[in-house]
């Protein structure tokens, strides 16, 4: 989006490093061999394959990358992990030694490795262009791979490298034996009929993916239609009967309404939570039944989130409690929910704009306010407040410490 | 005082004329438009002091007519009216450039108060919005990147807090012992935030709430 870049570039950036200095560690986690490389990579904010591959290569060139490897592991220090280690990424680990070996035999069919200092500038090069490739930021780079490779997916890159390995090896192999002279012609031949046959197959294949992938997209497309279908009718298409057949009685139609939107919103805007396990969640539900049994509508705002437990259950209740007064006593038109989750409190508040009360004038006996919000919270260690004066509203403010994990 | 200038976008008819029908005296429905293009056109012809903006528009929606109008330099001030509750969308017109956000089933005194807030040139948050904001600027742990556009001060989150709870302006300005021009100023400073803000968090964030 243009607006959104141009206010980005505007706005004026200054970095604040937490520690620009941090000690060079040996991580568990994400190594391969010792961490080294996992390690270094975090010092110099490179993406570890660089530095990998940086090894490889050196290590491939008269061996220096191993020696560096092995000093640095020496000298640096493990990071302290707790816990099971993670397991090694070995398909990541072959993967570094396939490279190696292909740049073995590449260097020794070019004879690079031992050119020994001829071949310095190819690893100064290449080391060079992996940190520039991985310094530029991830839209350039896009804009590279684009440019350069197109829309090659990236399996068949995968493939393409393999094949390159194999015919490397091949040719490696035949050389070492000294029969390459000998097989050249029948590896020309062979290549050129494979070609030939890529060639004439290549549309036909390349139309049947086209056709499979359409299909493929089209059966998607005709599930979701299929699901949306299915709920519009158990929801809208229900209640717009059940509206019509209520149309006397305006308040039902109301609350007909307001239930099927409330639902029809859920289901298209709020990410799927279990009312017994979330807070938020288990807010939205109390509100919307409360809202539903007394047809006033409760707006309901949530900031933040944490796992339900039994004092938090404890603590809806009270909500719960809150809201059913202030939809039967106040009058007011609209309710206000609002439930903040910190890392340390669970905040509720519960607010109506209606007729409010005298707290000194409520009956010992009204079990209501005392014993199923303020009780209620205080057995669970928790906390309520109530504010309120004749003609001013209600507000319940409802607190709950939550335990340290 | 002369009557607010306004300019209604929408692409529902009925809605328009709902609108136009529960706005108050003092605001002057000055023409309606129902599709970027013509909102674009009105915009430039009439010059309405506020528009009503739909976000779910045909042709690019409510951020593009943003992008267009605010893109050529016009001090036009918008508002933002919608069904829509997710997050992304509320968060992408504030940050196109909206001075404020409303959802449909506002009533008709509020929203001529809300239009009346945004004419003056300050910001209208609904409950819904706050807690958005709340939301976002709350969900890092990360170090911000610019201490001063990037985190809200303990006074911001006070005031957002209560527009949150459903208090009105005037009780906030009750509540914490200060004027309602202060409280307005408060609200102002955190769109600017939201607009300038470039902390990636926030559109990471509404990216996040997207996955529904």
């Amino acid at each position: 989006m243009a607006d959104r870049e141009t206010i980005r570039d505007a706005a004026p950036v200054t970095s604040g490093e937490p520690d620009p200095f941090p000690r060079l560690v040996r991580p568990v986690q994400g190594r391969l061999v010792a961490g080294v490389a996992e390690g270094a990579a975090a010092q110099l904010r490179l993406d570890p394959v660089v530095l990998r591959l940086a090894f490889v290569l050196l290590t491939v060139l008269d061996g220096v990358g191993a020696v560096a490897y092995a000093a640095l592991w020496l000298f640096t220090p493990r990071e302290p992990y707790e816990g099971k280690e993670p397991a090694r990424d070995w398909s990541q680990v072959a993967s570094y030694a396939a490279v190696g070996l292909a740049l073995l035999a590449l260097g020794w069919l070019t004879g690079a490795r031992t050119g020994g200092i001829g071949a310095w500038p190819i690893a100064v090069g290449g080391i060079g262009s992996l940190i520039l490739w991985q310094q530029a930021d991830p839209d350039r780079r896009r804009r590279w791979m684009s440019t350069t490779v197109g829309q090659v997916r990236r399996n068949r890159v995968r493939t393409f490298a393999g094949l390159v390995l194999v015919v490397v090896g091949a040719i490696g192999f035949l050389v070492a034996t000294d029969e390459l002279d000998a097989a050249k012609p029948g590896i020309v031949f062979t290549l050129v009929v494979v070609g030939g046959v890529a060639l004439i197959a290549a549309p036909w294949l390349a139309g049947l993916w086209k056709e499979l992938q359409r299909e493929r997209r089209e059966r998607i497309r005709q599930e979701e239609r299929a699901e949306v279908a299915a709920h519009v009718h158990d929801s809208v298409l229900h209640t717009l009967t059940l509206i019509q057949r209520n149309s006397e009685d305006p308040r039902e139609v109301a609350r007909l309404a307001r239930s099927q939107e409330r639902e029809l919103r859920n289901w298209l805007y709020q990410p799927k939570q279990d009312a017994d396990a979330s807070l938020a969640a288990a807010v939205r539900r109390v509100a919307a039944e409360e809202e539903d049994a007394h047809g006033v509508p409760i707006e309901v705002v949530c900031v933040g989130d944490c796992p339900l437990t039994p004092e938090l259950s404890a603590m809806m209740q009270a909500a719960r409690q809150a809201m059913v007064n202030a939809a039967k006593y106040s009058g007011s038109s609209v309710i206000s929910v609002y439930a903040e989750a910190e890392p340390e409190e669970v905040t509720v508040f519960v607010r109506d704009r209606g007729a409010g009360f005298d707290m000194d004038q409520v009956p010992e006996d009204r079990m209501g306010i005392r014993q199923s919000i303020i009780g209620r919270m205080e057995r669970h260690g928790g906390g309520a407040r109530i504010r309120t004066e004749p003609g001013e509203g209600t507000e319940v403010m409802l607190t709950m410490k939550l335990e340290k994990a | 005082m002369s009557a607010i200038r306004v300019l209604i976008v929408d692409d529902h008819r009925l809605f328009r004329s709902g609108v136009r029908a529960e706005l108050g005296d003092s605001i002057e429905v000055v023409g309606e438009a129902e599709d970027v293009e013509s909102a674009v056109r009105a915009i430039g012809e009439l010059t309405p002091d506020v528009v009503l903006l739909d976000v779910h528009m045909p042709g690019g929606g409510g951020q593009e007519v943003l992008r267009r109008v605010l893109g050529a330099g016009s001090q036009v001030r918008f508002l933002a009216l919608s069904v829509s509750d997710a997050a992304e969308d509320v968060i992408g017109v504030i940050r196109g450039g909206a001075r404020g956000y409303v959802t449909k089933n506002i009533s008709g005194r509020e929203l001529t108060d809300a239009i009346r807030r945004v004419a003056e040139g300050d910001a209208v948050f609904s409950p819904r919005l706050a807690g958005f904001v709340l939301d976002a600027f709350a969900s890092s742990e990360a170090p911000p990147i610019d201490p001063e556009l990037d985190s809200l001060t303990q006074r911001e989150r006070e005031v957002l807090r209560l527009i949150a709870r459903g208090y009105a302006y005037k009780e906030i300005a009750k509540e914490l012992f200060i004027s309602v021009k202060t409280v307005e100023t408060h609200v102002s400073s955190v769109l600017r935030k939201l607009q300038l803000s470039n902390r990636h968090e926030l559109s990471r964030w509404a990216t996040a709430r997207r996955l529904v």
